[in-house]
């Protein structure tokens, strides 16, 4: 068998096939920050012939959290009414002041965990009542209703969730109906996809749609992904491909969704860079109002604020890249950042920072 | 923040979690996702929950694309 260097050359001879057969410059987003971060990180970029970029998308979680979150949750945590608990990457996000929550850290104001699991025993030790930063898209969401119903079943009363939930369809279908960025073709992300299943994906294939394909993660999977979205813009067609079959199936995770459907529902919530997207996000249902840590510690709306200077809401609406930023690099470094973008792990300014946006 | 790993089940256990290993990595997961969790699957992770199980057959078929692929390429000169 072909190893998998050869496998790569001969997937990227057919891209440049491919490439040259449509003849003019190609845009294909990469809607997830796992993808952005991947293929600088395996050097994909750099093998890819003139003129097709890869525009980085607003599925980077913490980078689509507006920045008054982050200030609602430092004020709860600084307030002594509640412990804030998160994944790492929003412990790091400054606020308006340009503080973060891994300020509080040292004090056991902010804690950072890697699963929801870890969060009954932290509300069962804590005797005050925890805050879970429950930010994410489908991919994570199921991971936390699932604690959340282990903490209601171990009658645990003290855990709430902060929700700034994201679903995926509806900023794509957000984006088709702003066609100024001028994508030609997404790959569509294949963890999220996992959850929510190939057939979510179908309202690419009416009106005014784009191709689409449910990409892995390897490097393999990257190319062949880009592959299936340049033969369809060849061919002139938008359908929705499943490139990532041994994870994906056309419903998707039925339980996984069954969890979603039931504790949560459609609300209209800010996105950094994209503004308010109708029925973007998810919240708690009414049956849960007693768990949704904005409702009982009575938390203002969060306002979307940028750091002077700092490009990132444009980054994430596919607008603009990295370098264009006077920050980039220079004031703003993932040692010391300015935004969300070049904070998460999964931001596409620490993703070209890192790796070098392959030109 | 969609960073999965594939891992494979080695033991099942109490309250829907299971041991699950990668290399000579070990740890304990919620299987609580899965429908029919199995000693020997091979699952996706993320967050400390097995988020799918992973299709065998789809991922022999997807070798045998790239091989195809490859053989193709080899006969237009093109890799």
């Amino acid at each position: 068998m072909s190893g998998e260097r050869d496998l790569a050359s001969a997937l990227v001879a057919e891209i440049e096939k491919t490439a040259a057969g449509i003849g003019r410059p190609v845009r294909i987003m990469e809607v997830c920050g796992t993808h952005t971060v991947e293929l600088r990180r395996q050097g994909i970029h750099s093998l890819l012939p003139r003129g097709i970029a890869l525009v980085s998308g607003p599925g980077c979680p913490v980078c689509v959290t507006p920045a008054g979150y982050v200030d609602n949750a430092l004020t709860l945590a600084e307030s002594g009414h509640a412990i804030i608990a998160s994944f790492g990457d929003m412990l790091k996000v400054p606020g308006a002041t340009g503080r973060t929550l891994s300020s509080l850290s040292a004090a056991g104001r902010a804690r950072l965990v890697y699963s929801p699991t870890e969060l009954i025993g932290m509300a069962r030790a804590a005797g005050a009542p925890v805050v879970f930063l429950a930010v994410g898209f489908e991919t994570t969401i199921p991971t936390i209703m699932s604690a959340l119903l282990e903490a209601e079943k171990q009658e645990i009363r003290n855990l709430y969730l902060y929700t700034a939930f994201k679903t995926v369809p509806a900023a794509l279908r957000f984006l088709l109906a702003n066609p100024e960025h001028g994508i030609d073709g997404f790959l569509l992300p294949g963890h999220v996809s996992v959850v929510i299943g190939a057939d979510a994906y179908e309202f690419l294939e009416g009106p005014g749609g784009r191709p689409g394909v449910i990409t892995g993660f390897e490097a393999l999977d990257m190319l062949l992904g880009i592959l299936l979205v340049l033969r369809q813009i060849g061919r002139g067609t938008h359908r929705v491909e499943n490139a990532y079959p041994r994870a994906v199936r056309p419903g998707g995770n039925s339980l996984a969704r069954q969890m979603i459907e039931t504790m949560l529902e459609p609300t209209d919530e800010t996105w950094r860079g994209l503004g308010v997207i109708p029925g973007a996000a998810l919240g708690l249902r009414p049956a849960r109002a007693d768990r949704d840590a904005a409702k009982v510690f009575s938390l203002p709306a969060a306002a979307d604020a940028e750091a002077p200077g700092c490009i990132c809401a444009r980054v994430v609406a596919g607008m603009a890249t990295p370098p264009q930023c006077p920050l980039f690099g220079a004031r703003c470094t993932p040692d010391d950042p300015v935004g969300p973008c070049m904070v998460s792990s999964e931001g596409t300014c620490a993703a070209y920072f890192r790796y070098g946006d392959g030109t | 923040m969609c960073l999965a790993t594939p891992m494979r089940i080695e033991q099942l256990l109490e309250g829907g979690r299971a041991v699950v290993s990668q290399g000579n990595v070990k740890v304990e997961v919620s299987v609580s996702l899965l429908q029919n969790p199995k000693l020997g699957d091979h699952v996706i992770v993320h967050a400390g929950f097995a988020i799918e199980t992973l299709s065998l057959v789809e991922a022999e078929e997807r070798l045998a694309l790239f091989r195809k692929l490859a053989e193709l390429s080899g006969e237009t000169g093109g890799a």
